[in-house]
Protein backbone atom coordinates (compact mmCIF):
# COMPACT_ATOMS: atom_id res chain seq x y z
CA UNK A 1 0.00 0.00 0.00
CA UNK A 2 1.14 3.52 -0.67
CA UNK A 3 1.73 5.95 1.45
CA UNK A 4 -1.08 9.05 1.16
CA UNK A 5 0.61 11.98 0.87
CA UNK A 6 -2.47 13.52 3.00
CA UNK A 7 -2.77 11.75 6.29
CA UNK A 8 -5.87 11.25 8.02
CA UNK A 9 -6.35 10.19 11.59
CA UNK A 10 -9.83 9.49 12.56
CA UNK A 11 -10.21 10.35 16.22
CA UNK A 12 -12.66 8.18 18.45
CA UNK A 13 -15.04 11.33 18.25
CA UNK A 14 -14.85 10.68 14.33
CA UNK A 15 -15.69 7.24 14.75
CA UNK A 16 -18.51 7.52 16.71
CA UNK A 17 -19.92 10.62 14.92
CA UNK A 18 -19.84 8.66 11.59
CA UNK A 19 -21.95 5.93 13.34
CA UNK A 20 -24.44 8.10 13.99
CA UNK A 21 -24.60 9.64 11.38
CA UNK A 22 -24.92 6.73 9.50
CA UNK A 23 -27.68 5.60 11.21
CA UNK A 24 -29.62 8.81 10.72
CA UNK A 25 -29.09 8.61 7.20
CA UNK A 26 -30.01 4.80 7.01
CA UNK A 27 -33.54 6.73 8.69
CA UNK A 28 -34.03 9.13 6.12
CA UNK A 29 -33.50 6.78 3.24
CA UNK A 30 -35.69 4.40 4.89
CA UNK A 31 -38.74 7.51 5.44
CA UNK A 32 -38.05 8.51 1.67
CA UNK A 33 -39.87 5.51 0.88
CA UNK A 34 -43.18 5.88 2.88
CA UNK A 35 -45.52 7.57 1.04
CA UNK A 36 -47.08 10.69 2.64
CA UNK A 37 -49.75 13.22 1.83
CA UNK A 38 -48.44 16.17 1.44
CA UNK A 39 -45.12 17.07 -0.18
CA UNK A 40 -42.63 18.48 2.61
CA UNK A 41 -44.24 16.23 5.31
CA UNK A 42 -41.96 13.71 6.40
CA UNK A 43 -42.14 11.87 10.08
CA UNK A 44 -38.20 12.67 10.46
CA UNK A 45 -37.36 9.33 12.11
CA UNK A 46 -33.37 10.52 11.65
CA UNK A 47 -34.40 13.40 14.13
CA UNK A 48 -34.39 10.52 16.64
CA UNK A 49 -30.87 9.80 16.02
CA UNK A 50 -30.24 13.35 16.87
CA UNK A 51 -31.50 13.75 20.11
CA UNK A 52 -29.99 10.55 21.27
CA UNK A 53 -26.45 12.10 20.24
CA UNK A 54 -27.91 15.65 21.85
CA UNK A 55 -28.26 13.52 25.15
CA UNK A 56 -25.35 11.57 25.38
CA UNK A 57 -22.46 13.66 23.70
CA UNK A 58 -23.96 17.12 23.32
CA UNK A 59 -24.81 19.82 21.02
CA UNK A 60 -21.84 19.66 18.93
CA UNK A 61 -21.91 16.21 17.87
CA UNK A 62 -25.41 16.63 17.17
CA UNK A 63 -24.62 19.07 14.41
CA UNK A 64 -22.16 16.95 13.18
CA UNK A 65 -24.92 13.82 13.21
CA UNK A 66 -27.58 16.11 11.43
CA UNK A 67 -25.17 18.16 8.62
CA UNK A 68 -23.84 14.78 7.48
CA UNK A 69 -26.75 13.34 7.01
CA UNK A 70 -28.52 15.96 5.52
CA UNK A 71 -25.33 15.92 2.89
CA UNK A 72 -24.64 12.25 2.87
CA UNK A 73 -29.11 11.66 3.07
CA UNK A 74 -29.21 14.37 -0.27
CA UNK A 75 -26.72 12.64 -2.01
CA UNK A 76 -28.39 8.60 -1.64
CA UNK A 77 -31.28 10.26 -2.72
CA UNK A 78 -30.56 12.29 -5.48
CA UNK A 79 -31.51 15.53 -3.78
CA UNK A 80 -28.37 17.52 -3.57
CA UNK A 81 -28.35 20.93 -4.09
CA UNK A 82 -31.92 20.38 -5.68
CA UNK A 83 -34.79 22.96 -3.64
CA UNK A 84 -35.50 20.09 -1.32
CA UNK A 85 -32.05 19.86 -0.23
CA UNK A 86 -32.28 23.31 0.65
CA UNK A 87 -35.52 23.23 2.88
CA UNK A 88 -34.01 20.05 4.56
CA UNK A 89 -30.80 22.20 5.58
CA UNK A 90 -32.94 25.04 6.53
CA UNK A 91 -35.14 22.77 8.72
CA UNK A 92 -31.78 21.29 10.15
CA UNK A 93 -30.39 24.48 11.37
CA UNK A 94 -33.35 25.48 12.73
CA UNK A 95 -34.13 22.70 14.97
CA UNK A 96 -30.19 22.67 15.51
CA UNK A 97 -30.93 26.36 17.06
CA UNK A 98 -33.73 25.51 19.15
CA UNK A 99 -32.27 21.69 20.37
CA UNK A 100 -29.40 24.04 21.46
CA UNK A 101 -32.25 26.19 23.18
CA UNK A 102 -33.90 23.47 24.45
CA UNK A 103 -30.84 21.46 25.85
CA UNK A 104 -30.24 23.85 28.57
CA UNK A 105 -34.06 23.64 29.98
CA UNK A 106 -34.04 22.33 33.00
CA UNK A 107 -33.74 18.29 33.18
CA UNK A 108 -35.73 17.61 35.79
CA UNK A 109 -38.98 19.05 33.79
CA UNK A 110 -38.05 18.90 30.61
CA UNK A 111 -36.87 15.42 28.53
CA UNK A 112 -36.22 14.73 24.69
CA UNK A 113 -40.17 14.93 24.39
CA UNK A 114 -39.87 19.02 24.95
CA UNK A 115 -36.47 19.15 22.64
CA UNK A 116 -38.09 17.26 19.85
CA UNK A 117 -41.23 19.37 20.15
CA UNK A 118 -38.96 22.22 19.87
CA UNK A 119 -36.73 20.58 16.90
CA UNK A 120 -39.96 19.82 14.91
CA UNK A 121 -41.87 23.42 15.17
CA UNK A 122 -38.40 25.04 14.55
CA UNK A 123 -37.88 22.82 11.71
CA UNK A 124 -41.33 23.42 9.71
CA UNK A 125 -40.72 27.43 10.66
CA UNK A 126 -36.88 27.36 9.25
CA UNK A 127 -38.20 25.39 5.84
CA UNK A 128 -41.38 27.49 5.72
CA UNK A 129 -39.18 30.93 5.75
CA UNK A 130 -36.84 29.40 2.70
CA UNK A 131 -39.16 28.17 0.70
CA UNK A 132 -41.59 31.57 1.51
CA UNK A 133 -38.58 33.83 0.39
CA UNK A 134 -36.91 31.98 -2.37
CA UNK A 135 -39.00 29.27 -3.51
CA UNK A 136 -42.55 30.05 -3.49
CA UNK A 137 -42.47 33.91 -2.80
CA UNK A 138 -46.20 34.01 -2.28
CA UNK A 139 -48.20 34.05 1.11
CA UNK A 140 -50.52 31.47 -0.02
CA UNK A 141 -47.55 29.23 0.98
CA UNK A 142 -48.56 30.04 4.48
CA UNK A 143 -51.90 28.49 4.07
CA UNK A 144 -49.83 25.14 4.65
CA UNK A 145 -49.05 26.05 8.13
CA UNK A 146 -51.57 24.17 10.39
CA UNK A 147 -50.92 21.38 8.20
CA UNK A 148 -47.18 21.62 8.65
CA UNK A 149 -47.65 22.21 12.78
CA UNK A 150 -50.32 19.35 13.05
CA UNK A 151 -47.38 17.62 11.34
CA UNK A 152 -44.96 18.72 13.88
CA UNK A 153 -47.18 18.08 16.23
CA UNK A 154 -47.13 14.68 15.88
CA UNK A 155 -44.03 13.38 14.48
CA UNK A 156 -42.29 15.86 17.08
CA UNK A 157 -44.05 14.02 19.81
CA UNK A 158 -43.53 10.66 18.11
CA UNK A 159 -40.07 11.22 17.35
CA UNK A 160 -39.48 12.47 21.18
CA UNK A 161 -41.11 9.28 22.70
CA UNK A 162 -38.65 7.26 20.70
CA UNK A 163 -36.11 8.84 21.61
CA UNK A 164 -36.69 9.03 25.45
CA UNK A 165 -37.34 5.65 25.31
CA UNK A 166 -34.52 4.41 23.50
CA UNK A 167 -32.33 6.59 25.89
CA UNK A 168 -33.53 5.12 28.94
CA UNK A 169 -33.30 1.76 27.97
CA UNK A 170 -29.49 2.35 26.62
CA UNK A 171 -28.85 3.96 30.44
CA UNK A 172 -30.97 0.83 31.93
CA UNK A 173 -28.63 -1.47 30.23
CA UNK A 174 -25.75 0.44 31.28
CA UNK A 175 -26.77 0.30 34.50
CA UNK A 176 -26.57 -2.99 34.84
CA UNK A 177 -23.72 -4.34 32.98
CA UNK A 178 -22.09 -1.37 35.10
CA UNK A 179 -20.32 0.65 32.01
CA UNK A 180 -21.49 3.95 31.82
CA UNK A 181 -22.31 4.70 28.02
CA UNK A 182 -23.41 7.99 28.87
CA UNK A 183 -20.25 10.16 29.46
CA UNK A 184 -22.60 13.61 30.21
CA UNK A 185 -24.78 12.83 32.98
CA UNK B 1 -42.86 12.46 30.05
CA UNK B 2 -41.77 15.17 32.24
CA UNK B 3 -43.79 17.60 33.70
CA UNK B 4 -42.30 19.45 31.19
CA UNK B 5 -42.76 17.65 28.53
CA UNK B 6 -46.48 17.72 29.29
CA UNK B 7 -46.88 21.66 28.89
CA UNK B 8 -44.18 21.78 26.24
CA UNK B 9 -47.00 19.12 24.38
CA UNK B 10 -50.07 21.39 25.42
CA UNK B 11 -48.64 24.44 24.73
CA UNK B 12 -47.67 22.82 20.87
CA UNK B 13 -51.04 21.60 20.58
CA UNK B 14 -52.83 25.48 21.86
CA UNK B 15 -50.23 26.20 18.74
CA UNK B 16 -51.47 24.18 16.26
CA UNK B 17 -55.01 24.64 16.99
CA UNK B 18 -54.79 28.12 17.24
CA UNK B 19 -53.20 28.12 13.55
CA UNK B 20 -56.26 25.44 12.18
CA UNK B 21 -58.53 28.03 11.25
CA UNK B 22 -56.00 29.34 8.41
CA UNK B 23 -56.67 26.04 6.72
CA UNK B 24 -60.71 26.13 6.90
CA UNK B 25 -60.56 29.95 5.33
CA UNK B 26 -58.56 29.22 2.38
CA UNK B 27 -60.54 29.86 -1.25
CA UNK B 28 -62.91 31.88 -0.17
CA UNK B 29 -63.44 35.38 -1.84
CA UNK B 30 -60.94 37.80 0.32
CA UNK B 31 -60.19 40.88 -0.99
CA UNK B 32 -61.24 43.26 -4.20
CA UNK B 33 -58.34 44.60 -5.98
CA UNK B 34 -59.14 47.96 -8.35
CA UNK B 35 -56.61 48.46 -11.37
CA UNK B 36 -56.16 51.08 -13.46
CA UNK B 37 -53.73 50.31 -16.78
CA UNK B 38 -53.02 47.05 -15.13
CA UNK B 39 -52.25 49.12 -11.86
CA UNK B 40 -53.31 47.90 -8.67
CA UNK B 41 -55.07 51.23 -7.22
CA UNK B 42 -56.99 49.64 -4.61
CA UNK B 43 -57.03 46.91 -2.40
CA UNK B 44 -60.53 46.24 -0.57
CA UNK B 45 -61.14 43.79 2.13
CA UNK B 46 -64.52 42.03 1.80
CA UNK B 47 -65.72 41.79 4.95
CA UNK B 48 -66.79 45.44 5.72
CA UNK B 49 -69.12 47.65 2.98
CA UNK B 50 -67.40 50.44 1.24
CA UNK B 51 -68.01 52.61 -1.89
CA UNK B 52 -65.15 54.13 -3.09
CA UNK B 53 -64.40 56.12 -6.12
CA UNK B 54 -61.72 55.40 -8.62
CA UNK B 55 -60.26 58.32 -11.11
CA UNK B 56 -60.70 56.09 -14.61
CA UNK B 57 -59.42 57.77 -18.05
CA UNK B 58 -63.34 58.87 -18.79
CA UNK B 59 -64.19 60.24 -15.32
CA UNK B 60 -65.09 58.57 -12.00
CA UNK B 61 -66.23 55.27 -11.11
CA UNK B 62 -67.99 54.28 -8.24
CA UNK B 63 -66.75 50.56 -6.50
CA UNK B 64 -68.90 48.96 -3.68
CA UNK B 65 -68.00 46.80 -1.66
CA UNK B 66 -70.42 44.20 0.34
CA UNK B 67 -69.12 41.20 2.45
CA UNK B 68 -68.27 38.96 0.42
CA UNK B 69 -68.88 40.72 -2.66
CA UNK B 70 -68.48 43.65 -4.58
CA UNK B 71 -69.45 45.40 -8.02
CA UNK B 72 -68.46 48.70 -9.86
CA UNK B 73 -71.51 50.18 -8.87
CA UNK B 74 -71.13 53.27 -11.59
CA UNK B 75 -68.47 53.86 -14.71
CA UNK B 76 -68.66 56.94 -17.27
CA UNK B 77 -68.20 54.46 -20.29
CA UNK B 78 -70.58 54.31 -22.90
CA UNK B 79 -71.80 50.41 -22.77
CA UNK B 80 -71.94 50.21 -19.00
CA UNK B 81 -70.80 46.56 -19.34
CA UNK B 82 -69.13 46.44 -16.31
CA UNK B 83 -71.92 47.85 -14.23
CA UNK B 84 -74.34 45.43 -15.97
CA UNK B 85 -72.20 42.71 -14.88
CA UNK B 86 -73.57 43.11 -11.10
CA UNK B 87 -71.93 41.88 -7.97
CA UNK B 88 -68.85 39.50 -8.12
CA UNK B 89 -68.63 37.28 -6.01
CA UNK B 90 -65.82 34.09 -7.30
CA UNK B 91 -62.49 34.31 -6.81
CA UNK B 92 -60.29 35.90 -9.55
CA UNK B 93 -64.19 36.98 -10.85
CA UNK B 94 -63.63 40.39 -12.77
CA UNK B 95 -65.16 43.01 -14.19
CA UNK B 96 -63.75 45.30 -17.12
CA UNK B 97 -64.49 48.40 -17.68
CA UNK B 98 -62.44 49.11 -20.94
CA UNK B 99 -63.36 52.36 -21.51
CA UNK B 100 -62.15 53.74 -18.01
CA UNK B 101 -58.87 51.64 -18.13
CA UNK B 102 -60.01 50.29 -15.17
CA UNK B 103 -60.74 46.26 -14.17
CA UNK B 104 -62.29 45.02 -10.67
CA UNK B 105 -61.48 41.78 -9.83
CA UNK B 106 -62.01 39.42 -6.99
CA UNK B 107 -59.06 37.66 -5.04
CA UNK B 108 -59.02 34.53 -3.36
CA UNK B 109 -56.53 33.14 -0.66
CA UNK B 110 -55.54 30.19 -3.38
CA UNK B 111 -55.18 31.12 -6.75
CA UNK B 112 -58.22 29.14 -8.78
CA UNK B 113 -56.80 28.31 -11.54
CA UNK B 114 -59.14 27.54 -14.87
CA UNK B 115 -56.87 24.60 -15.60
CA UNK B 116 -53.58 22.94 -15.63
CA UNK B 117 -51.85 21.06 -17.68
CA UNK B 118 -48.79 19.04 -16.67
Amino acid sequence: MTASPIELRPTADDHRIARYAAAAIALSVVEAAIPLPLPGVKPGLANIITLIVLARYGWRDAVWVTLLRVVAGSLLLGQFLAPGFFLSLAGALASLVALGLAMHLPARWFGPVSQSLAAAFAHIAGQLIVARLWLVPHDGLLYLLPFFALAALLFGLANGLAAAKLLEESASTAARSGTATNDRT
Amino acid sequence: MRPGDWAMLLLAAAGTAALAPIAFSGGAAEKAVVRRDGVVVAELPLTQARRIEVAGALGTSVIEVQPGRARVAADPGPRQYCVRQGWLTQPNAIAICAPSHLSLSIAGRAANHDSLAY
